[in-house]
């Protein structure tokens, strides 16, 4: 390549390409040249000086962080002169910043230890008084230590540039500069955590997390948020079989670090009092603590019964879990009568995108396409880290942002252009950015349930009509609401939207509406919080971690696992499947999975092998699109799958599409029961003014 | 109105020389002054020969850090698409400096004058002078000026019938020595915090409201209608090689004559301060001097005879800075005139970096202890070490303007260190008492 | 928050200023120049100024804290700033600003309770070659003695 620079670092020759920051360089060599404001995709500050290195012919040391490596440079990172400048910092930094490690939430994990034990020195000849002022708490989640700061300011850069917020500055001069909130002495904002996840030191902690545990009495499990379809990898920080963080610092996942208010905060409904332990069976007209073995019987019997069944599953449970649902449903059962809570119309889509290759968006496609269009849909609370994708685009890449929503939006901040739409009229405001859509290299439209049914084949028509390329990406609302689709829970399409056989099967609402059903099977969903059942005499049997209003008039409850207890797959709103790990064992709950097993030997049926990964190599060869790499998922990697690219024979009217439209605070049922998400409710939501 | 001290007949007078001439600040005794010929005269002349009198002039930037002016101008993008700045740099913070409210209050025309010369040289179209928030008297009365200058045709659309457009506006400072330098200038010119920038980009190329700008100190500007024009050869000849002109010396401290004055570069150091100064007060006899602001490395008295140009106090170890010369007699406490300056370092300090803002707060601290009488000896070589901690590794020079007082003071008077430390009964004890 | 037809015609004119879209460069000298009028920084002022300047109220108060002539508190009717940076300490500074602290009977950035006087040791305000310098509000002293200081501070009792 010819625009590679060479240049030497520590006697080593290096190259990299031109433009590149010398500290990048040095990284690339293998060469750690240590920092604490620099930090990759973010504004340079060159604050904090660590970076500090000796180039020859420059008369002083100079920021690694802000220099371009240059054709010829000599370059030395552990000379004298730099050993001792890093040292004074160290020792200038622990001026200040209290010693209190011992009862630090950061000790063990801190940057500022790292640093002072690879770089410091090992005596201390600072004898006067620190400086001190009290510690703050800014919000149920966010608690500010002054003293502990050290200014690096990255906690302002990933709120304002980051998250888009800017909800934290920089008040006072000099020795008593600190971080402060939006409103005075408290926060407004998305109380993501950002700020305390990218805090080096322990200046920013977490409500939730505080004085919990030490770091390393911790074990570390990777998996995948179970709130909205974005699908971020969450690393719950698991202690005596209990979660008490969340985070993801190794950035592994489609998500990097990201995580909003509900992946880093919104696990504890699983620790919640009210979590089912115990199946329960109507006896006298009332739900009574039984076995699991008394109420899988009464379970049995009723299915061996017949009758006219109807199916619910879940926008959370695991794909293995659905796809063992439906087939369960079409083969034991014998009823197409399954559905369960559709937000978006990804069905048109797949049919309206037959026969073209290489329209379906993904995450990534938001982080690099040249321009991003948003029809109908408020990113930034319902999909935060697509949200957080674009921005970071156009803050990376400059891409051109589109915005054709009801209301204001934060994505207007950084648009192109914004129009609002009408009565969910989205047509007339998208066509007026023709032009100016035209004029860009390419297009990633993303769109919300008010663009369905014939809508979203209006929208491809428009998108071929701008003559560039142009990628879609339907939203929906939940962790698996796309694979339950995928699956199959549908009345009219099987796994892989392959036709069903026979007749298609009742709609979710049409179940409700139902009067003479005899059968209502619920897994992990909550139908009665918005329809009413019609038929009394259905015999109802819900799978759920809590008594939600469905469970409430169920004959059967039984306590399901959540999907941090579980393994399986689940598939992100942009179609790519990852893996759900077990962090913590259920106590007195089952998998679904497990639970739609022991139900079929109940009645001694052979459904195959009942296990996660036996399951999932029966999706790998039998639904369309998931025959994807079994290596990247177990590694904990994203697997998109493949485009369906063929006609989809859907019988569906669009009008069942509805999403729940949450918020940043919000999931559904769950929400209800996380204590956090409750109490960081109180903030405003929407746009921070 | 009215001087603040009578002038010296040795001075050198090209920019002060309205200075005391009744109405000096009004548009008719300028112009009755040989006012905006200059200005007049670089109609017929191209940028590039402007910029090149100015660097035959060698005149260099008064505000401190000596830039060569000329060679500032030219780094400025020809034929950009949008508009170029002015910033005029009348923050005056450094401690001992107080000549640029003068060359405002006296003659205002001289400096706008120079501001429209720089405009046409690189192609201006608008400017603004950033004045300190204190001297709030002086932005008022600029005000009064410009206005005069915009109903009088010298400010605006076509100005003096040349077909020049500029305008020129006064920006408040709020109480920040930061924003003297001029990257955090232009940020507060911005509205923003007055924490400097990463350069580069230089302000000439990414500037106010990230357009080129030409940013000089008020005496530099005031400086260039008379290179225009007597010639720069002229005035490169006022002073000594690489070292053109005169420049505005203030004058405090232990002198019979404080004052502001203006003399040609070089002059002997000693002379100035006997002859124009009228020597030491009280009949005392001198100990040191700060040679050019706060920030400039010390001279012992041995040290002072020298000529008062750029490299000539280079070679001495100093700085000419921003001319503000402190004399101190032989009765005067360096350990208190250490902790004094680093005082005023911590409270300016901006805070943005590391070193700066523990650096100095720490070393105030250690020497307000050491004055205190609760110094431990190996603080006097701690002073030193912590000093040379922060020089060169600070995110903008107040880490050294800190930093080089406070080495050559230790380095120089560190006896004095000494007696004070020695007024501890446990100066030599590991354990130090914290005071 | 309106402020007097004098203030709000110098801030029209200000707004001038700044090329297009970046009017929060008038954000400093509006902040001085209605610090006067108002007496302080008040957050009735920083929200006022946010909404104009369309910046957060927080940009705002990051900007308020940095500028040390900017006050939240309100001062008294003089406020009396004795410098003693190193020039005027060399002439005199810190023997009169003890001698203003006992006089007012109040000490650095503290206000009198009558409100009449508030006190601040300033850093060098640049009149170092008339030391020793105050400023009572806006107005520079030069050269000012213990006794020029009483008779000035007496004159506005």
């Amino acid at each position: 390549m010819s625009n590679m620079v060479k240049l030497t670092i520590n006697e080593t020759a290096v190259e990299a390409p031109a433009g590149t920051l010398l500290i990048d360089a040095a990284k690339l060599a293998g060469i750690e040249i240590p920092a604490f404001c620099y930090y990759e995709g973010m504004s340079l500050q060159a604050a904090c000086r660590m970076c500090l290195v000796e180039i020859e012919k420059a008369p002083k040391l100079m920021a690694a962080c802000v220099v371009p490596v240059a054709e010829g440079m000599i370059v030395r990172t552990e000379s004298p002169a730099v050993v001792k400048a890093r040292k004074t910092t160290l020792e200038f930094l622990l001026t200040n910043h209290p010693l209190d490690c011992p009862v630090c939430d950061k000790g063990g994990e801190c940057e500022l230890q790292d640093m002072v034990f690879k770089y410091g020195a090992g005596e201390s000849r600072f004898t006067e008084v620190k400086q001190h002022v009290p510690e703050k708490q800014w919000s149920p989640v966010v608690f500010y230590d002054g003293p502990r700061c050290i200014l690096c300011y990255r906690c302002v850069r990933v709120c304002n540039e980051g998250m888009g917020v800017g909800a934290l500055g920089i008040v006072n001069r000099g020795v008593a500069a600190e971080i402060a909130p939006s409103h005075g002495d408290h926060l407004e904002c998305d109380e993501c955590g950002s700020c305390i996840d990218i805090c080096p030191v322990g200046a920013l902690t977490s409500g939730a997390y505080r004085y919990k545990t030490r770091p390393w009495e911790m074990e570390h499990v990777g998996t995948i948020c179970t709130h909205c379809s974005n699908g971020c990898k969450t690393t719950l920080g698991v202690r005596n079989n209990e979660i008490v963080r969340g985070n993801n610092r190794d950035r592994s996942g489609v998500n990097g670090e990201f995580l909003c208010v509900k992946g880093r905060y919104a696990f504890d409904f699983n620790h919640h009092p009210e979590r089912l332990q115990t199946p329960l069976l109507r006896v006298n007209g009332k739900l009574e603590e039984v076995s699991w073995s008394r109420a899988l019987q009464a379970v049995v019997e009723k299915f061996k019964a017949g009758g006219k069944a109807g199916v619910v599953g879940s926008t959370r449970i695991a794909n293995e879990e659905a796809y063992l649902l439906q087939k369960f449903a079409r083969t034991v059962l014998k009823t197409n009568n399954i559905d369960h809570h559709r937000s978006g119309d990804v069905v048109t889509l797949l049919d309206s995108l037959s026969g073209k290759t290489a329209t379906l968006g993904t995450a990534d496609d938001c982080y690099n396409a040249k321009a991003v269009l948003i029809v109908g849909a408020d990113l930034s609370q319902q999909q935060p880290f697509l949200a957080n994708q674009i921005r970071a685009n156009h803050r990376h890449h400059k891409a051109g942002i589109y915005v054709a929503t009801p209301g204001a939006v934060r994505e207007d901040k950084i648009a192109k252009a914004s129009a609002r739409t009408a009565d969910g009229n989205w047509l007339p405001a998208v066509e007026s950015m023709a032009e100016k859509l035209k004029g860009e290299k390419e297009l990633l439209v993303l769109f919300g349930d008010s663009v369905k049914g014939e809508g979203v084949r209006k929208l491809v028509a428009f998108g071929e009509s701008l003559g560039i390329p142009v990628k879609y990406i339907c939203l929906v609302d939940y962790a698996n609401s796309r694979g339950a689709m995928d699956m199959g829970l549908l009345p009219d399409l099987g796994p892989g939207y392959h036709a069903v056989e026979g007749a298609p099967g009742l709609t979710l609402p049409q179940m409700m509406a139902a009067t003479d059903l005899d059968l209502l099977w619920v897994v992990g969903a909550n139908p009665l919080a918005r329809h009413t059942l019609a038929s009394s005499k259905a015999f109802v049997v819900v799978q759920d971690l809590f008594l939600t209003e469905t469970a409430q008039r169920a004959d059967v409850v039984l306590p399901a696992a959540s999907a941090y207890e579980k393994n399986g797959t689940v598939t992100n709103v942009c179609g790519q499947v990852q893996r759900l790990k077990r962090g913590v064992e259920t106590v007195g709950a089952k998998t679904d999975l497990n639970i739609i097993g022991l139900i079929a030997r109940g009645m001694g049926v052979n459904l195959g092998k009942v296990d996660a990964d036996a399951v999932f190599a029966e999706i790998q060869k039998t639904v369309r699109g998931y025959n994807v790499p079994l290596p990247v998922i177990v590694t904990g990697g994203a697997a998109q799958t493949m485009p369906v690219n063929g006609r989809v024979p859907s019988t569906v009217l669009p009008e069942l599409i509805q999403s729940s439209r949450d918020t940043l605070f919000t999931t559904g049922t769950l929400t209800r029961y996380s204590k956090i998400l409750n109490e960081v409710m109180e903030a405003p939501g929407g746009l921070y003014r | 109105m009215k001087l603040y001290n009578p002038p010296s007949p040795l001075e050198t007078k090209v920019i002060s020389k309205r200075f005391g001439v009744e109405n000096s600040w009004r548009l008719d005794t300028y112009l009755a002054t040989g006012g905006f010929e200059a200005f007049k005269k670089t109609m017929e002349m191209s940028p590039d020969q402007i910029i090149d009198e100015v660097k035959a002039s060698s005149l260099r930037g008064r505000g401190g850090a000596g830039f060569p002016t000329g060679l500032k101008w030219s780094f400025v993008p020809k034929n950009v698409e949008g508009p170029t700045y002015i910033v005029v740099n009348g923050d005056e913070s450094e401690p001992g400096t107080c000549k640029d409210r003068l060359l405002i209050e006296h003659d205002p025309y001289q400096m706008i004058e120079g501001i429209l010369i720089a405009a046409r040289a690189v192609g201006a179209s608008k400017g603004w002078v950033y004045i300190r928030g204190e001297y709030r008297y002086l932005i008022d009365h600029l005000d009064s000026v410009l206005k005069e200058a915009y109903q009088r045709g010298y400010l605006g659309k076509n100005i003096a019938g040349t077909g020049f457009d500029f305008d020129l506006y006064s920006q408040t400072g709020a109480g920040a020595y930061e924003c003297g330098e001029e990257s955090a200038l232009l940020e507060s010119l911005e509205g923003k915090r007055g924490v400097p920038r990463i350069r580069p980009p230089f302000p000439a190329v990414s500037g106010a409201f990230q357009r080129p700008t030409v940013l000089n100190n008020v005496e530099t500007f005031s400086s260039v209608p008379e290179i225009i024009k007597n010639g720069g050869k002229w005035y490169a000849d006022l002073g000594t090689p690489k070292n053109g002109g005169t420049r505005m010396v203030c004058l405090a401290g232990h002198v019979n004559k404080p004052g502001v004055y203006e003399v040609p570069l070089g002059m002997n150091m000693m002379y100035f301060i006997n002859e124009i100064g009228g020597g030491m007060w009280k009949g005392k006899k001198m100990k040191a001097t700060i040679p050019g602001g706060s920030s400039c490395p010390i001279l012992r008295a041995d040290e002072c005879d020298i000529p008062m140009d750029y490299d000539s106090m280079a070679k001495a170890g100093t700085m000419l800075g921003s001319g503000g010369m402190m004399v101190m007699d032989e009765d005067t406490d360096m350990v208190k005139i250490a902790l004094r300056i680093m005082r005023f370092y911590k409270h300016e300090s901006c805070g943005w970096c590391i070193p700066c803002r523990e650096g100095t707060t720490w070393l105030q601290k250690m020497l307000a202890r050491i004055v205190d009488g609760n110094g431990a000896m190996r603080d006097v070589d701690m002073v030193g070490d912590l000093a040379k901690s922060m020089l060169g590794r600070t995110f903008c020079p107040l880490g050294d303007a800190a930093a080089m007082p406070t080495i050559s003071i230790v380095e120089k008077f560190r006896p004095e260190f000494e007696a004070y430390v020695a007024r501890n009964p446990f100066a030599n004890s590991e354990l130090v008492q914290v005071g | 928050m309106t402020f007097s037809p004098e203030l709000e015609a110098r801030f029209a004119d200000l707004l001038t200023h700044y090329p297009p879209g970046r009017q929060r460069g008038a954000l400093v000298p509006m902040l001085m120049y209605a610090q006067d009028e108002v007496g302080a920084v008040t957050p009735e002022l920083m929200a006022e100024l946010a909404k104009r300047l369309d910046v957060s109220v927080l940009q705002v108060d990051e900007v308020v804290g940095y500028y040390s002539m900017l006050h939240k508190k309100p001062q008294g009717k003089t406020h009396v700033q004795i410098c003693t940076n190193v020039a005027c300490m060399l002439r005199g500074g810190a023997e009169l600003y003890d001698h203003a602290c006992k006089k007012l009977g109040i000490g650095h950035k503290q206000t009198q309770a009558s409100g009449v006087f508030s006190l601040e040791e300033v850093e060098c305000i640049g009149a170092c070659s008339w030391a020793p310098a105050i400023q009572l509000n806006y107005t520079f002293h030069h050269e000012v003695t213990t006794d020029k200081l009483d008779q000035l501070l007496e004159g506005l009792q």
